[in-house]
């Protein structure tokens, strides 16, 4: 199944995805990686408002390489960088706010009960930056640039951005565990 | 006798390979990628493979690196004993990874490891690396690697005994295994076997630039078969490439040990390699 979204995402829009299907998003996505989701936490844990919203928000692991113009930003690339690491802060930022996206690469592991009836995970290819950077029309703007380039939030408008795979859907399905599991097995035969 | 190409147009030439190796890849990498793309029954898989295809395609046009992460900068450079520079090359070349880094523009990326202070140009102790080898004859020939951190991360070594060959092959599945979707299969494996514990991983790198055509034999074959049949498949979503390619380079080694280095290589396999002939 193919869907096309608009953001702000409704859990009606997350509710019908299922682990497999191929998604578009339009609208608005915010970059967060390692950086970025600790200071969300820390501003959570002292009650501070957060200069964004994340409410209906695709929250998307990447650091891009950003050129600075006249009038604001050039994205130069922009592709995902490895969800893994954001696995152990994710249950807490989808606590606090509503996150009904998380695209990145690679997977996350343990954080399908988290997104359970909340959110899904959409796996974005590996590397594929100048594609990436292609679909994203307009730097809308940037938070948080004291934590470096690579680790701001970048607000960018995108069209059509994919193709992105549902990792994990709201159902707690997760294709990463389960090709992990079966390779695993296979290796166990191998052995 | 000293080498027809000054400092200056050095530097420019090799700013200039580095912009190659960050924006296209091996004629050899991108016709794997595309028979992969052709052979892979999984439509998820075949989607990311179209998507690896179309980026390519895009980097090229555009004139951008073809990936964010533009890597650490490795260097191998092959210097004819007869070929004489006439500069120093190990500071020309850094000054090349500086004038790369703000005109491609390239991902500052190099940091000190304890205080993780970035040096905002690729250089820094040690970087760019570069791996020096002497060779018959009168030329200089210099291959740019810049490698990425999410394949790099995944990269393994261990010290075996020396009766446990028969587990060499399990060792490279299990590091495949663990890295999963993360090093974004189709991956490039690299496996260094003897040596030293040094030079084990620098085997296994130097197994990154091999062709991807080149044949493969022996246990080549065996753990190229092996891997592929676990079934991580593209970015770990499953499918039927999980490696483009396994190559192994091997050297002799103590009797006593049984270096085994695996370096992964994420599907941009990114080098380029230039050649300056010296005065006749």
């Amino acid at each position: 199944m193919e869907h096309h979204l608009q953001t702000p995402l409704k859990k009606e829009d997350i509710e019908k995805l299922n682990a497999g299907d191929i998604v578009y998003i339009s609208g608005e996505i915010l970059t967060a990686r390692d950086e970025a989701h600790a200071r969300i936490l820390d501003m959570e844990k002292e009650g501070k408002k957060l200069p964004f919203s994340l409410e209906g928000a695709a929250v998307y692991h990447c650091g891009p390489l950003m050129q600075k113009t006249e009038n604001g930003w050039n994205v130069v690339s922009a592709g995902p960088t490895t969800s893994g690491r954001m696995s152990k802060m994710t249950p807490s930022l989808l606590k606090a706010h509503a996150v009904r996206a998380i695209i990145g690469k690679g997977g996350m592991k343990d954080v399908a009960d988290s997104l359970k009836n909340k959110c899904v995970y959409l796996a974005y290819t590996g590397g594929c930056a100048a594609l990436a950077a292609e679909l994203i029309k307009e730097v809308k703007a940037v938070y948080w640039l004291d934590l470096g380039m690579p680790e701001a939030v970048w607000v960018l408008r995108v069209e059509e951005f994919g193709p992105l795979i549902v990792g994990i859907d709201a159902k707690g399905k997760d294709i990463f565990a389960e090709v992990r599991e079966k390779a695993q097995k296979r290796l166990e035969n191998q052995k | 006798m000293s080498s027809k190409i000054s400092r200056e147009n050095f530097i420019r030439s090799i700013a200039d390979l580095l912009r190659k190796a960050e924006i296209e890849l091996p004629d050899d990498v991108v016709s794997a990628l595309r028979k992969a793309e052709t052979a892979e029954e999984s439509q998820v898989a075949k989607s990311q493979l179209q998507a690896i295809l179309m980026n390519i395609e895009l980097a090229k046009r555009h004139g951008v690196p073809m990936c964010q992460d533009t890597g650490i900068m490795i260097f191998f450079v092959e210097i004819g004993t007869e070929f004489q520079p006439g500069f120093d090359l190990e500071t020309a070349i850094g000054e090349a990874v500086i004038l790369a880094t703000a005109e491609v523009p390239l991902r500052p990326n190099a940091v000190d490891p304890l205080t993780r202070k970035n040096s905002l140009d690729n250089t820094g102790v040690g970087i760019p690396d570069i791996h020096w080898k002497f060779v018959p004859g009168n030329q200089l020939k210099i291959t740019a690697a810049p490698k990425g951190a999410g394949s790099e991360n995944m990269s393994s070594l261990r010290m075996f005994n020396p009766t446990e060959t028969g587990n060499i092959k399990n060792f490279v599945l299990e590091t495949v295994m663990n890295a999963g979707g993360m090093p974004c299969p189709p991956l490039t494996i690299g496996i260094g076997i003897g040596g030293s514990f040094d030079a084990a991983a620098r085997l296994a790198k130097e197994a990154l630039l091999e062709p991807l055509d080149t044949p493969m034999e022996g246990l080549e074959k065996e753990i190229f078969e092996a891997v592929n049949a676990l079934g991580i498949g593209c970015m770990g979503l499953g499918g039927s490439t999980t490696a483009l390619a396994v190559h192994v380079k091997t050297a002799h080694c103590h009797t006593a040990s049984l270096p085994v280095a695996v370096n992964i290589q994420c599907w941009a396999n990114r080098h380029a390699s230039v050649v300056f002939k010296g005065e006749e």
